[in-house]
Parts: C-alpha cells; structure tokens; sequence
C-alpha cells in the first residue's frame, strides 16, 4: 500500500485534470487559491488553458467561453468570490452551458475570515443566481470526497449542462490528510452529447424524450448561438411565453426530476435508533466520531451524511427520516439547510444546532446537542 | 462574397440608426476578408449593440453587460483558429471597464468595435462614460458632472497595439475594420454614430457636428508602434510547451507496524521561520510510512515572514474523524508568538501530556510531563528546532520510531 498526502484543494485540482478538465480560470482569495496554484501547475504542459483573470467577474466569463468553444472548465473561489460570480451562474444556467464551481467557503459575511472555515454560503448557492432555477451542489467531507465528488461533478456538468458546485470549506481545501488515491472508487468519464452530423441542429432543440439539448462547439463547422436572454430553439431571444415556459420548465425537470440517479450520500442506519444525525460537510467527521462513542456507550443512532445537497434528494431524505422519531441538523451556519429538513418531516421532530465562530463543531458537542 | 446578413433576421433599428450602417460595413469587411460565418464568432453585449449577433449568419454568443470580452477571451484561448469580434456600445465600455483595460493590455487576438453613440439608448437616453457634459440626456443634470473619455487615449494607455477611431458613415470603415480583424493582437475601434431614438432627439446635433467633435480629439489611426508585441495566445502556447508536466501526486511506501495503539494529537507551536508546517509535514509523512491515517492543518498570519506558526497534526490507526485538536497528547512549544496563539490549551494537559520546548520559554501552567531542550548549547539553529523535536519523540519510540522518521524525512526532501 502507498499513500499520498494532500490537501482537499490539490485533490479538487488532481481529479479536475482526471476528468478531462482542460480550462481554469480564477482570481486569487484564500482559501480557494490553491486550486488555481495546482491547476497552473497541472494544465499548461498539457495543452490546457489556465488564466488569472483581472476580477472573478471575468474568472467565470473566461470558462464561459472555453466551455462553449467545447473545453471542460473550471473555476474556484470563495464566499466573496461567489457573489460576484452571480450573474455569470444565472447565464450558465440559462444558457446550458457546462461548468464546474468551487467554493471553499470561508466564514461571512462579506469579507468575514479569510481562514477560518464555514458552511455559510449553502443556501446561497442554491439561490444566488436571479431567476432561481435549481443547481446541483455537492459537499465533500474530506480530501476523498474532493478528489471523487470533483469527478462526478465534471460527468454531471457535462450530462446535464448545467453549472455544478462544490461545496467545500477552509477546513477540508487546506487540511492535508493521507488518503490511497489508487483505491478510489472513481467514476467513469462522461462528456457533453454532441448533435450527430446526420441530424438538423438547432442549439436548444431538445430530441423528443430527453431533456438536454445535444452540444456543438462555437467555432465548429455548423453554426451555434449562445444567448443569455430567453431563446427559442434557435438561439433567438424570445418573447413567445409558451416557449419561454417550456424552456424554464424543462431546466427545473431536467435536474429535479433526476436528482436520484446522483445522489451522493453514506448512510449508517441503526434499526433500533429513534435518533437521525444528519449532517453533511467536514461536520461529518466530527458526527462519525460522536457516533462512534455514542454507540459505545449503549445509545442507539443513526448518521445521514448528505453529499448531494441540491437539488434536494427528497425522496431519498423522507425515506431516512421516515425510520425515526427525531432528526438533529448539525451546520456550520446558523440553520440553512435544515430549513429543507423541516418542509420534509412529517410526524418526524427537526432540532438544529449550528454555529459561525470559525472553529469546527466537535463531536463532544454534537452529542451534547443529541442529549438534550 | 456572398453576404453573412442573415436574411431572416434584417436589422430593426431606428430609422436613421448608425448601428444599421455599421451592421452592413461589417457584413462587407467579413467578406473583403473571405471569412465563412463558421469562422468567425460574432460577441455581443447588452444594448443596442448587443442585437448584432442576430443580424450574421456567424458563430453567436450574447451575454452579460460589460462582459462580451471575458466571453470572447475564453473562446479565443480555447479555439486559437476562430475569429473573433466583440460588440458593445459606450454603456458596455463603461460597466466593463475593466475587461477593456485588461484586454488592452493582454493583447489577445480579438477585435472590439465600440458603437458610441454617448447614451444608453435602450433604457430611455440616460448619460454614458462618452455623453458630453453640455448634452441633454435623461440623466437630468448629472451627465454636467463627469466629463466623457476618449477611450482610444486610454487604450493607448493601457496597451492597446492597435485603435482606431471613424464615423460610422466613414467610407474608410470597412477597410479598417479588415485591417484590425487582420492585425494579430487586440484591435479596437471607436465608431461614433447617432442614436436618433433617444440622444437625436434631445440634442439638435447632425452627424457632420459629431465628426466634427472628433476631429478635435487626438487621431487613432490602427497600428500603435510603442504597444506592439508578442501577442497573448501565441505567447502564452510557447511559454507553456516549454513547460514540464507537474509531477505526479507523491507517494509514500507504509512498510512499518505503527507505535501508536489509538489517536495521537500533536499540536506544533512555533514562530515564522522555524520550519514547523515543514516538520508537522514530516510528522505526517513518517507515520504513512506505517500506513497510519494522518491530518494537518497549519494557522500562520498574512505576514508569512513574521508571526506565529502553528501546526496541528493528527495520527492514528483509524481513519481519522475530527480534525480539530482539543486535548493534545503532545505538545511540541518552541516559541512565544505560537504559545500565544494556543495558550488556552496548556490548563487540559494531564500527566498523561507530553510537552517538548525550548528551554527559555515560558509556558502556561500545566501538569504535562515536560522534557526541556537547550537548543543553543546544543549548537542547533532556531530553523531546526522543530526538527529536532522530532527526532527527540522518534527516539522515545512514540508515536513514531527512528526508521519512519527517517522515511518521512527521504519522502519529503526526495528531490534533493
């Protein structure tokens, strides 16, 4: 056996290249920066595009381009980072246009501390972009998630054209830990469908019983519009309301609707718990700890460590929460997402602890918290 | 030449518009220049300007205000062979500044045509960066207060290789648009024109004044000598085919059986300059050598050359949980700035603790078990403090021996 010792962010960098990623651009903000570092190292002797761009504005509109010209992209940022990352989201979102996002938050608000970790930016992810429309986040626990979860990220991005999160945190981007990279149950790589050369393209012509228009590069040998506004099949702003909601329908459908076939998730169900641990994040290795001794002391629990947190897996969740009585968030923030546990319990009673000091959460705490 | 206008689509602009003037000047530049629509990429903004896309059977991509450049420079960095023109009016100019700077200065092969027409037309007339301060616009007074830019000043400024600026009705247009999307680099020209929508309505100004504003201001007439140089994509491809690939991730051979029966948390308190993320590393490195699970985390200020070090080091048997370090079992202190930094957790170490530190240093209170080391009659430089604290554990045997040590140090000084 022979390890290797790095930290969540040169995992991020490592599985990106693996996955075929060939274009990253970013602006430098702790703790993300190391992405960016690791990528100039990794992507230019390969005939890969790695910028700095001059604000984070232009970051994401660099990777915007590359992705449209065909290449995997990538970008990495923190909290401050995201927000001006906003209107860029909404325009790959709504223009279908694959991406990879990574946020190492860091604790808000606003410029907040720029090494201290926090789970703050959760639901801001989810609902930073105008317009509103579902985007896939993913939340790692530790460097092995990063490495894993990035690849899957890449096929889910490319799958779905559709921009894709990582949510990772200070405390997993810039803790090194010895992980067996060779042992990585690492998914298969998928790549965007391309419109056959047989068939008529139009750029958001979806084929019947699909819900993702194929992909043709811009620069290639048939023509391709891209547009921010909404657009017909053609790529033509629009103002018909039928094909508008159609498109808007469709871009909700196509990730909601499949949310099961990629949700990431370690479920350790106890049958005789009345208790759920659920937590997500570097949170999870505190939780599996208090887990650990809790069961040692004779107390029966279960541990739900989600890592698909959006779009919200929430069959799978009502199905977890379903074997207990009683369900305990624990965040880094001061209540984010349990605000979707509690729309999804039923007779089930939601508890949330959480807090934004820059320390992580201990498992002594955790099991106070599960005492009460 | 066959045109690239897309005929289902004909321009919609006002009557008496100058982008209309502008759509069909390009439309025969494009042309002139043998260029198929599937070469080139036509950028567009938000605004007046930003409908040209629709108007060419070319390549499309319509984004964000002010961003058509961050658009056009990933594609052209992607796809080195596709043409590419930007599109944007003064509003644009002025929400993205900061990509037309940067752009002028990176000297990547795009052109940028600018259709000034000094306000925003579509949102109702309000003043832009290029509105003159005696103009009537819907901005009511405020536009008296900034004076406009001559970005063709400022793009010399910021390195622009190449600028430009003409009438829309200029008949030298078409041949100096062939002329910046030929130049190999960043081409922009500032075409004035009129807005007879929003500014012509309010302002009793004709082209023949308009143009005759511009003759006061300084020519840009294409090639800027003192701003030529290598140009940013083919530059950036020779300067990365120089490079050699990144090693790959290292890794460590675990051939020792672990010292260690469960976890051991080791906290380093140091100062800048006395290696202790270097020796947290080795720490770690020594322990997979016996197939150990570790983590580290380091906390250092800003000031990378001053100020504390500290370094918090996980081992253990299995996989290691929470990372944080509560109640460390070793505590290797080596300076006061680290002490400082972690002087809470001296009052939680029990007989069972171990501290490591410098002879001269003054520490909390504890009840640890404490070895004192003088670092100077020894003849050991404070660099190397850390390290020799190491060797001091490795030698106890605990939580790791001589020859995981050794293997860490090989694994982390390999290259030298």
């Amino acid at each position: 056996m022979a390890l290797s010792f790095i930290d969540g962010n040169e995992a991020i960098a490592r599985a990106a290249v693996r996955a075929g990623c060939r274009f990253f651009s970013g602006y430098p903000i702790t703790p993300a920066t190391t992405i960016y570092q690791q990528m100039l190292k990794l992507l230019p002797p390969l005939k890969g595009v790695c910028l700095q761009g001059e604000d984070e504005i232009a970051s994401i509109g660099f990777c915007l381009g590359a992705s449209m010209a065909g290449l995997k992209a990538m970008t990495a940022t923190s909290g401050p980072g995201i927000s001006l990352y906003s209107e860029q989201i909404s325009f790959a979102l709504s223009g279908e246009i694959p991406l990879v996002i990574v946020d190492v938050q860091r604790l808000g608000p606003s410029t907040g501390s720029a090494t201290k970790g926090a789970d703050g930016d959760i639901q801001f992810l989810r609902w930073g972009s105008s317009g509103g429309l579902p985007v896939v986040v993913l939340a790692p626990v530790d460097v092995r998630d990063c490495y894993i979860l990035t690849m899957h990220a890449f096929n889910l991005a490319e799958q779905y054209r559709c921009p894709v999160f990582i949510a990772s945190n200070k405390e997993i981007g810039m803790t090194r830990e010895s992980i067996e990279i060779d042992s990585l149950d690492t998914p298969d790589l998928l790549t965007r469908k391309y419109c056959p050369e047989d068939q008529p393209y139009l750029p958001f012509q979806v084929p019947p019983g699909t819900m993702i228009p194929p992909f043709l590069p811009i620069g290639g040998s048939r023509l391709v519009r891209q547009t921010s506004s909404t657009h017909d099949p053609e790529g033509y702003i629009t103002a018909d309301t039928d094909i508008i909601g159609q498109v808007i329908e469709r871009l909700d459908k196509k990730l909601v609707t499949n949310v099961d076939t990629f949700t990431f998730f370690e479920f350790d169900s106890d049958p005789d718990a009345e208790t759920l641990l659920l937590v997500y994040g570097v949170t999870a290795r505190a939780a599996k700890t208090a887990v650990e001794q809790m069961r040692k002391g004779g107390k029966a629990i279960s541990l739900l460590i989600l890592k698909t947190l959006y779009p919200v897996p929430e069959d799978f969740i009502k199905q977890c929460i379903n074997e207990v009585k009683r369900v305990v968030v624990v965040e880094m923030n001061l209540g984010q997402y349990v605000r979707e546990i509690e729309r999804l319990a039923e007779s089930q009673h939601v508890s949330h602890f959480g807090k934004m000091d820059g320390e992580l959460i201990s498992p002594e705490l955790i099991q106070q918290v599960i005492a009460l | 030449m066959t045109t690239l206008l897309n005929i289902q689509r004909p321009p919609v602009f006002c009557p008496g518009c100058s982008h209309e003037r502008v759509v069909r000047t390009l439309d025969d530049a494009l042309q002139r220049l043998g260029l198929n629509g599937e070469q080139i990429v036509i950028v567009t903004d938000i605004g007046c300007a930003g409908l040209f896309d629709t108007f060419f059977n070319t390549h499309a991509f319509h984004g964000l205000h002010g961003r058509a450049l961050t658009y056009a420079t990933g594609l052209k960095m992607a796809d080195p062979e596709l043409t590419v023109i930007t599109i944007m009016g003064d509003g644009g100019l002025g929400i993205g500044g900061a990509h037309v700077l940067s752009s002028c200065r990176r000297n990547l092969d795009i052109n940028l045509l600018i259709l000034n027409n000094f306000n925003y037309g579509m949102t109702g007339g309000q003043c832009s960066v290029t509105t003159p301060v005696e103009a009537w616009t819907s901005s009511g007074f405020l536009n008296q207060l900034e004076p406009p830019l001559d970005i063709c000043r400022i793009g010399k400024a910021a390195g622009a290789p190449w600028v430009g600026r003409l009438m829309a009705t200029d008949r030298e247009l078409s041949s100096r648009i062939q002329e910046a999307v030929v130049y190999r680099g960043f081409s922009m020209i500032d075409i004035w024109g009129m807005c007879p929508g929003r500014f012509g309505k309010r302002n009793k100004i004709s082209l023949k004044q308009i143009e005759q504003e511009m003759s006061l201001l300084p020519e840009a007439e294409g090639r800027v000598s003192a701003n030529e140089r290598l140009e940013f994509g083919g530059h950036y491809r020779s300067l990365a085919a120089q490079l050699q690939c990144a090693d790959p991730v290292g890794r460590i051979d675990c051939k020792f059986s672990p010292p260690v029966s469960s976890r051991c948390d080791i906290l380093l308190l140091g100062a800048a300059g006395q290696r202790i993320n270097t020796a947290g590393e080795i720490l770690c490195l020594s322990a997979m050598s016996a197939g150990m699970h570790v983590t580290q985390k380091s906390d250092y200020p800003i000031t990378v050359l001053r100020g504390h070090s500290v370094s918090e080091v996980v081992l253990s048997r299995s996989p290691v949980g929470y990372t944080g370090i509560i109640k460390p079992n070793i505590v290797i202190a080596l300076s006061a700035e680290g002490v400082a930094r972690r002087k809470k957790v001296f009052s939680l170490l029990d007989e069972d603790s171990l501290v490591i530190m410098a002879d001269n240093l003054e520490i909390p209170k504890n009840n640890a078990r404490t070895i004192e080391i003088d670092f100077k009659a020894l003849g050991v430089p404070s660099s190397e403090w850390a390290l020799v604290s190491l060797s001091m554990l490795a030698a106890d045997g605990f939580p790791i021996t001589e020859e995981m040590l050794q293997a860490g140090l090989a694994s982390r000084f390999a290259d030298r």
